[in-house]
């Protein structure tokens, strides 16, 4: 592992709460670990699985999803859906043995930037205990190979 | 037993056989004799003669209730243990079929053999396979052993706790003792136990014999899509070769796809040529989603399915 390892975490955040106090640190001026990428939806509803596995796949060391509290959905109940979908892929994905905490989800409304800052925070501190992600990662230089690139994959691992 | 699955046998037959003289059904899809040892093979009555065909044993695992995606013109009766019965409601809640597009017949299940650690319990080929009470007897060019059927059922099969269709028209046989779920489930939990990356291991371990055939999609009666995540190409989720990577995107996937949906009929895992473990997967599923939405699938036919709703109070004690 390299010394100089800076976890890259993506954060899927919903418009109208999360990405809205994400910009209002940013606007106050809150200093927060420069180490996510944001990807705006426009709510925590939207998020398919597939993208944080997609994500963990290509390379993504930890995932952060945020979304409006309960009852503030912009479309009323998106983030219930989100939530119950949220509660079983944790679940799961801890169960294959995904490290706890390389996927993560907090709820931050368009007021809470100072929140927002404190949650990068947690899980960028989270996720650098954890190490860079080697699980499920898919090797790029195994491609093509078939077979063989499997078994030289888990054997490396 | 043998008694017992002669006494159903012949009223399947009957049943069948009634229901098409009558025309109440176009067609009736159960279990046949087959020309391999210790297996059935599903069959299509569409004659009130040809309900003579119609078998019962343990060797009748097959979940029948995918076949009802290629009828939705017809009316059909099917033949159905716990399990099927299960995937019927779950697709009925997902609209799948017309009221009254079915008849079901309904036979409380005595758990099925396992046909790949019966033929691992023998040296050689297996020839030829009979019940006989709780025992199976299993022939071959030299040899001639006596199994004990409850030493070789499916695992999916040890830990069902519905064995009793619901929802059926008929129900043939009384309803068998279910077992309770507290005994249910000891190897998730064994499972659990475990450090993350003994089971991330194992995981990888057993998607790495993967070999992408997709016999578990098709055999499953929950995988219906008209475009499988497998097959889309924008966006591209996962690549058609064998990258480790892929490979485990591919099962995680299709579980998570049975979220709520899977009846646990264990289909997947048998029709698997390279035997990998995948009802782990699924179970853990179901003791999810009945931990944290108080759901169980194939149970109740007038509920949502619990990916599509939700409740106010719903547990986010992982949400920060």
């Amino acid at each position: 592992m390299e010394k100089n390892w800076e976890p890259k975490i993506l954060a899927f955040l919903c418009n109208w709460c999360s990405y809205a106090g994400a910009d209002l640190a940013g606007t106050s001026r809150i200093q927060y670990p420069p180490n996510i990428r944001v990807i705006r939806v426009p709510c925590s509803g939207r998020i398919n699985p597939l993208f944080i596995l997609k994500a963990l796949q290509a390379g993504i060391d930890g995932v952060l999803i945020s979304g409006c509290h309960p009852g503030d959905c912009h479309y009323i109940s998106g983030n219930y859906i989100g939530r119950r979908k949220s509660a079983t892929l944790k679940r799961f994905l801890e169960y294959l043995g995904l490290e706890e905490g390389r996927v993560q989800f907090s709820w931050v409304s368009a007021a809470e930037g100072g929140k927002f800052s404190q949650v990068v925070d947690e899980v960028v501190q989270d996720i650098k205990k954890l190490g860079p992600a080697r699980r499920f990662v898919k090797r790029e230089d195994l491609r093509g190979q078939g077979v063989e690139g499997s078994r030289k994959n888990i054997l490396n691992t | 037993m043998e008694e017992r699955s002669k006494a159903i046998q012949d009223r399947i037959r009957e049943k069948a056989k009634e229901l098409l003289s009558k025309k109440e059904v176009d067609l009736v899809i159960g279990f046949g004799e087959w020309t391999l040892p210790l297996r059935t093979t599903p069959i299509f009555i569409r004659t009130p003669e040809g309900a003579e065909d119609l078998i019962w044993n343990s060797f009748c695992e097959n979940n029948l209730a995918i076949y009802l995606h290629k009828f939705s013109q017809f009316k059909v009766g099917i033949v159905v243990k716990g399990c099927d019965a299960r995937s019927i409601i779950a697709l009925s809640l997902e609209k799948r079929f017309k009221p009254d597009q079915l008849f079901l017949i309904g036979v409380p299940c005595q758990r099925m053999v396992d046909r790949r650690r019966v033929k691992k319990a023998v040296k050689g080929e297996i020839l030829r396979a009979h019940e006989q009470g709780d025992q199976i007897i299993v022939e071959g060019e030299d040899f001639n052993t006596t199994l004990r059927r409850d030493d070789f059922l499916y695992p999916s099969c040890q830990v069902c706790t519905h064995r009793t269709p619901m929802g059926t028209n008929v129900l043939i046989g009384d309803p068998v003792k279910e077992s309770p779920l507290i005994e249910t489930h000891p190897e998730i939990k064994e499972f659990e136990k475990k450090s993350p990356e003994e089971r991330w291991r194992f995981f990888e371990k057993e998607s790495s014999r993967c070999i992408r055939c997709y016999a578990c999609r098709e055999v499953c009666p929950m995988c219906y899509c008209a475009e499988c995540f497998v097959d889309s190409s924008n966006p591209k989720w996962i690549e058609k070769g064998f990258s480790t990577s892929d490979l485990e995107f591919y099962h995680i996937v299709r579980a998570y796809h049975q979220t709520g949906r899977c009846s646990g009929c264990g289909a997947c895992e048998r029709a698997c040529p390279m035997e990998i473990r995948l009802t782990y997967l699924t179970q853990k599923l179901n003791l999810d989603v009945r931990e944290l939405f108080d759901f169980e699938t194939g149970i109740k036919a007038d509920t949502l399915p619990p990916l599509s709703t939700f409740e106010i109070d719903d547990r986010q004690e992982f949400i920060k």
